[in-house]
C-alpha cells in the first residue's frame, strides 16, 4: 500500500508511531520518519494511523475515502 | 459564448499535462474530481509514474524506504493516457501542439505545463563523469547513492550546504561515515534561513561529526586512473581524499523544451498570473496554456506581488489544485493561488521548518526558545511587517505565525510569546547573503519585477 504524510502538516504528535511502528518512526523529538510502500498486512494498523492523526496529514492508498477501485490496477503494473 | 467552451471542454476537450510527478498528478485528480470528462494525457520523461521525492534524502538514505518505492498514492481514479518515459521537446502554440522526443505530437485543447527542476549538475563534465560523483533528484540517483554509501565509502564529499546537501550529510553520519561538506556561504542554510539561523545548523552539522568547510568552492574534482573519483581540490588549496561526492548546488527549472514557443519562459521559470495562466514573451497571458509548481513563477499578493519561484513540495499539490479548477472553469469562477509559502526539513534529528518567505526579511527575532538550545521560532521582518517564520523543533507554534504573516501583523513584534526569553526581544540582521551573489539554491527564488530588470530576451526561432 502506498502513502504519503504532508509534512507541512505533521507536527509530531507521533500517534501513528504508536499505532503503525512498523510503517512511521519518530526520528528526533518531532521528525517523522516513515516507509511510502507498507506491507498489505499493515493495512489495519495503518487505518488506525490515518484515523488517529490529529491534523490528518496521512493520504494512504484506499484509506483516506478516495476510492478503493483506484488502488487494485496500478500494483500489477508494477514489476518491482 | 466562453461559457459553453468552458462547458465543451469539461465534456469533451483534450488535456494535457507536461510533466509527470507530484503536480501533474494532483492537477490530474483534481481535474477528475471537478467533472473534467475529457480526454487526459500526462506526459514524464522518467520511465516512472508519479513518486514523492523528499524521502530520497530522508527516509531513503536512512535505509527506512526504498528509492523503488516512493510512488504516490492517488487519490482517486484518473483515467488518463500516460506518455511515460519520453520527454516533451517543444510547444507549438498556434497549432496547441506537445512535441515529444520520439517525434510524435499530442494535440490538446488546454495544457498543463508542470515540468518542475533537476539537479544542477557538477559544472566540468568529464569531473562530473566520474564514477562515484553523484546528483540527488531522481529515484534512479537515490538508488545509486544508497548502494554506494551501504558498501562503506571511506569518505563522502557534499558539495553545496543547502537542505539536500544538508539531509545527506545527515544520513551519512548516522550511517557511521565520514564526511565533508563544502560550501560558499559563511555556514549552511544562508541563502534560505539567513546567517544567524545558518549559524546554528553549522553548530549542528560540527557537533555530529561533519568536518564543515565554509567560505570555500570546489575547484576541481580528481579522478584515479580507472575513472574513479579520488580527491576533491578547494579554493583554499586544500585537498580531501573521497570517494564519493555528492553534488548539491541546487536546481534549474526545465524550461529548455519551451525555447522559441513564445511561451514567457527562461532560467527563472515561467511566469504566469495569480490564476496559474502562462504568460507569452510580451507578457499577455495565454487563454490555453496553464502553470503548477516547481517550474512556475506567479506573483504573490503577501509579498508585495513578487514574482515567486516556490520548489516546495506543498506549493506544487496547492498550485497544481489551483491550476486544475481553473482550467475547467469560467472566469468568474477561477481561484488565484495564493498558498503561503511552507516547507520542511529534518537533519540530525532537528525538525526545521518555515512558513512565508524567510529570504525577504532584513530582521530576524527569536520570539520563542532559544538558539543555543536549537529548540526555537524565528520571526523575520520586512518593512515593519512579519514576513516569515522558521521554527527548529517548534513546530506547533507555526501556525499562530502564519496567520501573523496572513494578516500583516507588525515586526517588531509587539506580543508576548510562551518561552520568550532575553535574547529575542530586540530585532537583529537576518544576514542573509547579497540577492545578487549567486548562491546554492536557495528554496525560495525572489525574481522582482522591475523595469530596469530586462535580463530576459526573446528571440523567436523563425
Amino acid at each position: 500500500m502506498r502513502l504519503v504524510v504532508d509534512l507541512n502538516k505533521c507536527q509530531g504528535y507521533a500517534q501513528c508511531a504508536f499505532l503503525a511502528p512498523d510503517v512511521f518512526a519518530m526520528h528526533g523529538e518531532e521528525s517523522l520518519v516513515y516507509n511510502p510502500r507498507a506491507e498489505e498486512e499493515q493495512r489495519e494498523r495503518l487505518a488506525r494511523a490515518v484515523a488517529a492523526c490529529p491534523v490528518q496529514a496521512i493520504t494512504a492508498d484506499g484509506l483516506d475515502g478516495a476510492g478503493d477501485g483506484a488502488a487494485s490496477g496500478r500494483e500489477a503494473s508494477d514489476g518491482r | 459564448m466562453v461559457a459553453d467552451y468552458v462547458d465543451w471542454l469539461r465534456r469533451e476537450g483534450r488535456i494535457v499535462i507536461v510533466g509527470a510527478s507530484l503536480a501533474g498528478l494532483r492537477a490530474a485528480e483534481t481535474l477528475r474530481a471537478e467533472g473534467f470528462a475529457g480526454e487526459l494525457t500526462l506526459i514524464g520523461d522518467e520511465p516512472y509514474e508519479p513518486y514523492d521525492r523528499p524521502p530520497l534524502s530522508k527516509g531513503v538514505l536512512l535505509g527506512k524506504a526504498s528509492p523503488h518505492h516512493t510512488e504516490l498514492p492517488h487519490r482517486r481514479e484518473i483515467d488518463a493516457k500516460w506518455r511515460l518515459g519520453v520527454a516533451a521537446t517543444g510547444l507549438d502554440l498556434t497549432a496547441k501542439r506537445v512535441r515529444l522526443a520520439d517525434g510524435d505530437e499530442v494535440a490538446y485543447d488546454r495544457l498543463l505545463i508542470a515540468t518542475g527542476v533537476r539537479a544542477r549538475p557538477w559544472p566540468k563534465e568529464t569531473e562530473a563523469r566520474l564514477d562515484g560523483v553523484f546528483l540527488l533528484r531522481t529515484r534512479d540517483d537515490a538508488a545509486g547513492l544508497y548502494q554506494r554509501l551501504k558498501a562503506g565509502p571511506r569518505r563522502v564529499f557534499i558539495i553545496g550546504a543547502g537542505f539536500a546537501g544538508s539531509e545527506v550529510a545527515s544520513a551519512c553520519r548516522e550511517m557511521g561515515l565520514q564526511v565533508t561538506v563544502a560550501e560558499r556561504a559563511g555556514a549552511p542554510l544562508v541563502g534560505a534561513l539567513g546567517g544567524v539561523v545558518g549559524a546554528v545548523a553549522a553548530d549542528l552539522q560540527t557537533e555530529n561529526g561533519v568536518d564543515l568547510r565554509t567560505r570555500v568552492t570546489v575547484t576541481a574534482l580528481e579522478g584515479d586512473p580507472v575513472g574513479r573519483v579520488r580527491a576533491v581540490h578547494l579554493s583554499d588549496e586544500s585537498v580531501v581524499e573521497a570517494d564519493v561526492v555528492v553534488v548539491s548546488l541546487g536546481s534549474q527549472r526545465n524550461t529548455e523544451w519551451l525555447t522559441g514557443s513564445g511561451l514567457g519562459a527562461g532560467p527563472r521559470g515561467i511566469a504566469c498570473d495569480a490564476g496559474c495562466r502562462a504568460f507569452d514573451f510580451r507578457g499577455i497571458v495565454t487563454d490555453d496554456v496553464f502553470v503548477a509548481g516547481d517550474v512556475a513563477r506567479s506573483p504573490h499578493a503577501l509579498f508585495g506581488y513578487q514574482f515567486l519561484s516556490l520548489e516546495h513540495w506543498g506549493n506544487a499539490v496547492a498550485q497544481a489544485e489551483i491550476a486544475a479548477h481553473n482550467m475547467i472553469s469560467p472566469s468568474s469562477e477561477r481561484r488565484p493561488h495564493l498558498w503561503v509559502p511552507a516547507f520542511w526539513s529534518s537533519m540530525f534529528g532537528v525538525n526545521i521548518k518555515s512558513v512565508g518567505v524567510p529570504p525577504m526579511g532584513e530582521e530576524l527575532m527569536i520570539t520563542q526558545g532559544s538558539l543555543a538550545e536549537r529548540r526555537f521560532v524565528g520571526v523575520y521582518g520586512f518593512q515593519g511587517r512579519v514576513i516569515a517564520a522558521v521554527s527548529f523543533d517548534s513546530t506547533r507554534w507555526l501556525e499562530f505565525y502564519q496567520r501573523e504573516i496572513e494578516r500583516g501583523a507588525p515586526f517588531p513584534v509587539e506580543y508576548l510569546t510562551v518561552d520568550r526569553r532575553p535574547e529575542g526581544r530586540k530585532p537583529v540582521p537576518a544576514d542573509f547573503p547579497d540577492p545578487s551573489l549567486p548562491t546554492h539554491g536557495p528554496t525560495v527564488t525572489l525574481s522582482g519585477y522591475s523595469p530596469t530588470e530586462r535580463q530576459l530576451v526573446f528571440t523567436p526561432a523563425h
